[in-house]
C-alpha cells in the first residue's frame, strides 16, 4: 500500500523493550476499588447506587448522562462502601465523585445482556447501544465515549475505519502486546465497528517497530476481505489521529473538521478489543491493559488492571520502585499527565503508568533560545513554535492565536528537541486554556447581551401594549361618558 | 508526593545549546589550527587575546544586568563570537583590535540587545565591520604565510611585539586576492590580466595564501562545514543557497564581460565565502527559522555579497552581507512561515471537497 509523507516528527528513544517482550498478566483484585464517575470526555456519569449496596460484577453503577457520557459498572460483586471525593488521576490531584467498592471476593456476575450472535446482520444501531451501554471510551488515551463516534455513519459517508495501532510513545507496549495476544478479538472488535460505522474498508495501521504484531495481525486477517494490516514508518507523532490518516490515505483533514469528514474514522485497537467483547458476550468494560514501565519500576509488565485499582496497588504489583521515581506519568512520556500521587485509580483512558527516573527525564534548566529553528522544522502541525512561545510570554495571547496556537496537538515534539529545554507545550497548554476561558466567558457575554436585548424589547413592547391598552380603555370610557375618577384633592396629595 | 509543575514531555533529546556552540568550535579547528600554523606565533597571540576579550566583556556585561555569569558562559557562545571574529581578522593585528572587537561584538551586538538569542545583527560580524570601518589599514594588512618554525617565521619574542607593541614588519604585506584584482582594476588593468597573478585555484583552496586568521583554506573549512552537516547542526540550504547564488552570478557576468568581472569559481574560492556560507551566515539567532527562509536569506546574502565584491568600495562584501540580511530576517521569518496541518497558506481550514478522492 502506498504511503504518503507526514510533516516533521521526531526520533525519541522508545525504550519499549523493557516491556515489549512481557505478556499481558492479570492483576488480583485489590482489597477495594475506586471508580470515578467520570473516566471521558463529556458529562460525568450519574451514581445508581448508595453507600451499603450491594452489586453484581457487570452491573451498571452510573448511567450515562447527555450525549457525550458514558456509563461505569461494578468490576466485581461486592459492597459499595461510599460515593466520595477522592483525588482524581489528572494533574490538579483534584477530588472528583467516586464510587468506593469492597469485593466480596465471589467475582458474582449480574444477568449480562444478551451477546449479539450475529452482529454483521444487525443494524448498527443495535451496535451503537450496546457499545454505549457496555460503559466503551477511547482506550488509546484521549477517553472520547466509543459509542458517539461509532455513530458517525449515520451523518457522514465513510468508507474506511482505521485502527490505530501505532503505538507511537515512547516505552508504551500494551496495545503491542494485545494486538499479539489478542489478535482475533481485536479483529473481530474492527469488523463489528466497520459494521457499526458504515465502512466498507478497515486499515491497521502499525508502526514498523512492532513486527511480531504486524506478522502475527498480517496473517490474521489474510483470508478476510477488505481488511488490510499496513506498517507505517516509526515517526512519532505517527499515531496522531490526523496524522495517521495522512500517512495511509493521503487526506488531511482540514482544520475545525473530523477525520470522518473525509471519510475515515479513527479507533484504538484496544477499544476493538472492548467492542468485541461487549458484542460477543454482552461484557461492560471493566479491565484494561496497562504498560507499567520507566527506570524507576522494580519490574516493568504489561499488567490486565481491574478498572478502579489504586496506582499504588498496581506499582506494588510490578515489585515497587527500585528506584525513587522523579516523576510519575499516566500515559507515554510525550503526551502523557503528571500524576499528582500514587493515590488515584487507574481509569480506562489510562494506557500506561510511567515511574521516571531524572536520567530518563534527561531535564535541565531552561536557556534562551537560540532560534536554531528546529522546533519549525519538526513541528507536524506546521506551527512556528519559537514564535508562538515568545508572544505567549509576553501573554499576547491574539497573535498566538492568529499564528494557530489552536491547532497545535500538544505532540511535545518541539519541547523534546528543544537544545534550550523551553517547556514550549506548557506555553502552548496555558494558551490553549487561556483562550477557550476568553472564548467561553465572550459565548457568555453574548448570550447575557442577547437575552437582556431581548428583555429590553419585551418590556418595550409590555409597556407599549399596556399604553395601548390604556388608551383603548380611555376611548372606550369616553364613549361611554362613564366619568373619570375624580382628580385626587389638595389634602389627598399632601397625605401621599 | 510528586507535584506535577509542567507539561511533558517527560524524556528530552539529548542535546544542549553548550553541545551545540562545542561541535561548531570543534567544526572550527581544523582551518583555524591550519592558518595558526601558516601565520605563527602572532597569530596564536591575537587568537587568545580575541577569545579572551570576548569571554571578559561577556562576563561584564551579565554582572552588569546581574545574571548569573557562570551558567551564561558555559554555554561558549562568547566564545564562538570570539572565535569567529578572530578569524576575520588579519592575523598580526595588534592587540587592541581583538579586544575593541569583542567590545562590539558582545558589548554592542548582543547586549545591548539583551544578550544570547536577543540579537538582530551577528555579533562577530559587527565587531569585524566596525574594525574594517575604523581601521581600514589594519584590517587589510594581510601577511603572507609564514608558516611556524620556518626560516622567515617570528619567534615568541617577536611576535609579542608584532602582537601587543605594534611593531608590524613593513615588508610582509601582502594583498589578499579579491583585493588584488580591484585594485587592479582601479588601476585599468582588465581582472583576466590581474588574475593571473594571483595563486591558482588549488593553491587558494588549500589555504596556502595570504588572507585572515581562519578563512584561507576552503577545503578545512568546507569540511568543518560538512562536519556540521553531518551532526544536523546546520542543514544545507544556507551554505548551498549563498555559495550557488554567488558561483551563478560570477559565471554569468564574467561570461559576458571577463575583464570586468571575476569568474564564478574565484568568488567561491576566495574571501570568507566558505567560512561565511557554513559558519556566520548559518547563525542560529540571526538567520531565519524556517527552511525556505533560510533559503530566501541565503541567496540575498550571495547576492549582496558579490554586489559589494563587484561595484563597492570594498573588495570583500561577506561581512556585509550578512549583517544586511539579519536586519531583513524578521521579515523573511513573517513570510516564510510553515503551511499549518489542515490549513491553507492563508490560514483559512482547507476546503472538504477539494481532499476527497
Amino acid at each position: 500500500m502506498k504511503l504518503f509523507q507526514i510533516r516533521g516528527g521526531i526520533h525519541p528513544d522508545y525504550r519499549k523493550e523493557q516491556t515489549s517482550e512481557k505478556p499481558i498478566v492479570a492483576m488480583p483484585l485489590p482489597a477495594a476499588l475506586y471508580i470515578p464517575l467520570q473516566q471521558h470526555i463529556g458529562a460525568p456519569a450519574e451514581a445508581l447506587v448508595a453507600e451499603g449496596d450491594l452489586v453484581k460484577k457487570g452491573q451498571m453503577i452510573a448511567r450515562s448522562q447527555g450525549a457525550v457520557s458514558a456509563p461505569q459498572h461494578a468490576p466485581t460483586s461486592g459492597r459499595i462502601a461510599a460515593v466520595a471525593e477522592i483525588p482524581a488521576p489528572h494533574p490538579s490531584g483534584l477530588p472528583q465523585l467516586t464510587i468506593i467498592l469492597e469485593p466480596d471476593g465471589k467475582d458474582e456476575w449480574t444477568v449480562l445482556p444478551s451477546p449479539i450472535a450475529d452482529p454483521f446482520t444487525v443494524a448498527a444501531q443495535a451496535i451503537h447501544a450496546r457499545v454505549a451501554e457496555s460503559g466503551i471510551v477511547g482506550m488509546g488515551g484521549a477517553a472520547f465515549p466509543s459509542a458517539v463516534k461509532l455513530t458517525l455513519g449515520t451523518q457522514k459517508k465513510l468508507d474506511t475505519l482505521l485502527l490505530n495501532g501505532a503505538e507511537c510513545e515512547p516505552y508504551l507496549t500494551c496495545d503491542d502486546r494485545v494486538m499479539r495476544e489478542y489478535t482475533e478479538e481485536v479483529i473481530d472488535g474492527a469488523r463489528i465497528m466497520a459494521h457499526a460505522l458504515g465502512a466498507p474498508k478497515i486499515i491497521i495501521g502499525i508502526e514498523q517497530n512492532k513486527p511480531q504484531a504486524i506478522a502475527i495481525m498480517t496473517k490474521a486477517v489474510a483470508s478476510i476481505a477488505g481488511v488490510e494490516v499496513v506498517a507505517v514508518p516509526v515517526q512519532y507523532p505517527m499515531g496522531s489521529e490526523r496524522h495517521l490518516v495522512q500517512a495511509l490515505t493521503g487526506r488531511e483533514t482540514p482544520a475545525r473538521k473530523l477525520t470522518a469528514d473525509l471519510g475515515v474514522v479513527v479507533h484504538n485497537v484496544a477499544t476493538a478489543r472492548a467492542v468485541h467483547h461487549a458484542v460477543r458476550f454482552g461484557r461492560p468494560l471493566l479491565s484494561r491493559v496497562v504498560t507499567v514501565s520507566g527506570g524507576a519500576i522494580r519490574d516493568p509488565r504489561n499488567v490486565e488492571v481491574t478498572i478502579g485499582t489504586k496506582v499504588s496497588d498496581l506499582v506494588e504489583f510490578c515489585g515497587g520502585f527500585a528506584v525513587r521515581p522523579e516523576r510519575l506519568v499516566n500515559g507515554g512520556p510525550m503526551m502523557g499527565q503528571p500524576l499528582p500521587s500514587l493515590d488515584v485509580p487507574v481509569v480506562k483512558g489510562m494506557s500506561g503508568i510511567l515511574a521516571l527516573t531524572a536520567e530518563e527525564i534527561n531535564d535541565s534548566p531552561t536557556n534562551p533560545c537560540i532560534r536554531c529553528g528546529t522546533c519549525v522544522t519538526i513541528c507536524p502541525c506546521g506551527l512556528s513554535p519559537v514564535e508562538m512561545s515568545s508572544f505567549i510570554r509576553k501573554d499576547n495571547l491574539e497573535i498566538a492565536a492568529k499564528l494557530g496556537v489552536m491547532d497545535c496537538v500538544s505532540c511535545g515534539s518541539c519541547s523534546w528537541v528543544c537544545p534550550s529545554h523551553i517547556p514550549l507545550v506548557h506555553y502552548f497548554n496555558y494558551a490553549k486554556g487561556m483562550l477557550n476561558d476568553q472564548d467561553r466567558e465572550r459565548r457568555k457575554n453574548d448570550r447575557v447581551k442577547t437575552l437582556v436585548e431581548a428583555r429590553t424589547i419585551r418590556i418595550e413592547k409590555a409597556a407599549e401594549a399596556k399604553k395601548a391598552a390604556l388608551a383603548a380603555k380611555k376611548t372606550a370610557a369616553a364613549t361611554e361618558s362613564i366619568p373619570a375618577a375624580p382628580a385626587p384633592t389638595a389634602e389627598e396629595k399632601v397625605n401621599a | 508526593m510528586i507535584i506535577a509543575t509542567t507539561s511533558g514531555p517527560f524524556t528530552h533529546k539529548a542535546n544542549t545549546v553548550q553541545k551545540v556552540m562545542t561541535t561548531v568550535l570543534l567544526a572550527l579547528l581544523p582551518a583555524t589550527a591550519f592558518d595558526i600554523y601558516l601565520f605563527g606565533w602572532p597569530a596564536l597571540l591575537l587568537f587568545a587575546v580575541t577569545i579572551g576579550s570576548c569571554v571578559a566583556i561577556e562576563a561584564l556585561c551579565l554582572s552588569l544586568v546581574d545574571r548569573p555569569a557562570k551558567i551564561t558562559l558555559s554555554d561558549n557562545s562568547a566564545v564562538l563570537t570570539g572565535w569567529l571574529m578572530a578569524s576575520s581578522l588579519p592575523p598580526w593585528s595588534p592587540w587592541w583590535i581583538g579586544l575593541l572587537g569583542a567590545v562590539f561584538a558582545i558589548g554592542l551586538a548582543k547586549h545591548a540587545f539583551g544578550g544570547l538569542g536577543q540579537n538582530v545583527f551577528n555579533p562577530a560580524m559587527v565587531g569585524r565591520t566596525v574594525l574594517l570601518v575604523s581601521f581600514p589599514v589594519i584590517m587589510t594588512s594581510w601577511v603572507a604565510p609564514h608558516p611556524l618554525f620556518s626560516a622567515g617565521s617570528p619567534g615568541v619574542s617577536d611576535a609579542i611585539a608584532i602582537t601587543f607593541g605594534g611593531h608590524m614588519p613593513d615588508t610582509v604585506s601582502a594583498a589578499s586576492a579579491l583585493g588584488y584584482v580591484k585594485t587592479e582594476l582601479s588601476r585599468g588593468i582588465p581582472v583576466n590580466q590581474s588574475m593571473t597573478q594571483l595563486p591558482d585555484l588549488m593553491d587558494m583552496a588549500l589555504g596556502y595564501r595570504a588572507g585572515s586568521m581562519g578563512e584561507t583554506s576552503a577545503i578545512l573549512i568546507l569540511l568543518g562545514g560538512l562536519f556540521l552537516l553531518y551532526k544536523r547542526i546546520i542543514s544545507w540550504h544556507i551554505p548551498v543557497g549563498v555559495i550557488v547564488t554567488l558561483f551563478l552570478m560570477g559565471t554569468v557576468f564574467h561570461y559576458f564581460d571577463p575583464t570586468r568581472f571575476t569568474p564564478g569559481t574565484f568568488h567561491v574560492m576566495s574571501g570568507a565565502t566558505f567560512l561565511g556560507a557554513f559558519f556566520i551566515a548559518t547563525d542560529y539567532v540571526t538567520s531565519p527559522v524556517s527552511k525556505s527562509g533560510q533559503l530566501v536569506f541565503a541567496v540575498g546574502v550571495g547576492l549582496l555579497a558579490w554586489l559589494i565584491r563587484t561595484f563597492a568600495g570594498y573588495p570583500e562584501g561577506m561581512a556585509f552581507a550578512v549583517l544586511l540580511m539579519n536586519a531583513v530576517t524578521p521579515i523573511i521569518d513573517q513570510y516564510t512561515r510553515p503551511r499549518v496541518f489542515g490549513r491553507s497558506r492563508k490560514g483559512e481550514p482547507l476546503p472538504l471537497s477539494k481532499e476527497k478522492p
